[in-house]
């Protein structure tokens, strides 16, 4: 190999062959990718769009310094999510981050063990 | 999903619950879009639970075992792979186009998606960590000889390593080579063999020494 990326390819991480694990880590990110899924059929958005901006995502991620191991992928994901939703018109940013607050007050009003609702601060 | 408990700055006289901040922007979207329609939440339960437990390489598993003894079938899978899944009963991956690579004598098929993660969910389910990440993504296209090696994949120097970059809209799986030594094995028996990691050409078919 006597390209350029060679060395570039020295510095490389290794592939975590190993890191296996459930199809998802953690249940947010069973719900950003169902949610992807739903609206992809609703036709909302093509995969080819979907994978286009994830993409971009992806390299803005790398770009401001995560490794990008595999495991920040929904990341990536959800922010895509958000980014299509708004820029389709479904939601404002506003909306979005009215909404964010209005779980942040309700999740904080609620004991411990109970279900989350939203207005739940408003008792 | 509720935190940790919490000493901050608030003063109730109980502590309250507290979402990651994913899991904020996953309900915020959720609400949202349940409420002005766009999305059923029964319909997204159902979408994980399939994917959980019912989409996973056993199905490419099962492809690559009919592909193995039915000739007839293998010539269908060269010809429109897409049809040919389907016929097995997997599909829904809304318009992409699905190509089978085969390995044989000589050639190795290797399935890589450089921008993000494009996959055949249908026939492997949800990709792997590895498949995801940069390092993957970035050398199996620079040095797929050295990206097998650390998968313990050593090919003849002459075997032609051919990497496919997969997109949105076509998505590859690779028929690895039938095992030596499996003679008369049904497909069913020979489905057994094929891991997902062979599927994607990171990795071979198991012998049937090594599967028993």
């Amino acid at each position: 190999m006597s390209r350029p990326e060679a060395e570039a390819l020295a510095a490389l991480p290794e592939i975590p062959c190993g890191a296996e694990g459930p199809v998802f880590a953690e249940p947010w990110q069973a719900q950003a990718f169902a949610l992807a899924v739903a609206l992809q059929q609703r036709g909302v958005f093509t995969w080819n769009e979907w994978a286009d901006r994830l993409g971009a995502e992806i390299r803005r991620a790398q770009a401001a310094g995560d490794p990008d191991r595999g495991d920040t992928y929904y990341h990536h994901w959800l922010k895509a999510l958000e980014g299509v939703i708004v820029e389709r018109g479904l939601f404002s940013a506003a909306d979005l981050a009215e909404r964010h607050d209005a779980w942040d007050r309700a999740a904080r009003a609620t004991p411990h063990g109970e279900p989350i609702v939203l207005g739940r601060d408003q008792g | 999903m509720s935190g940790h408990h919490h000493h901050d700055d608030h003063d109730h006289d109980h502590e309250g619950s507290e979402l990651s901040e994913v899991a904020l922007r996953v309900r915020t979207l959720e609400s949202l879009l349940t409420e002005k329609g766009y999305v059923d939440p029964a319909a997204l339960d159902a979408l994980v639970e399939v994917y959980e437990t019912k989409i996973g390489p056993r199905n490419g598993a099962r492809v690559v075992a009919r592909a193995w003894t039915d000739p007839a079938y293998r010539d269908w899978l060269r010809r429109d792979a897409t049809a040919a899944i389907a016929d097995m009963g997997y599909s829904g991956m809304g318009g992409a186009h699905m190509v089978a690579l085969e390995n044989g004598p000589g050639v190795h098929n290797m399935v890589v998606c450089t921008l993000c993660s494009c996959y055949p969910w249908p026939v492997l389910g949800l990709p792997p960590v590895w498949y995801k990440s940069a390092p993957y993504r970035s050398r199996a296209v620079i040095d797929p000889r050295g990206v097998l090696a650390e998968f313990g994949v050593t090919l003849p120097p002459d075997t032609a390593i051919r990497v496919w970059d997969s997109t949105a809209e076509m998505r590859y799986l690779v028929i690895p080579e039938r095992p030596e030594g499996t003679e008369g094995w049904d497909a069913e028996r020979l489905a057994g063999l094929v891991t997902r990691d062979s599927m994607i050409g990171t990795s071979l078919a198991l012998s049937p020494d090594a599967a028993r």
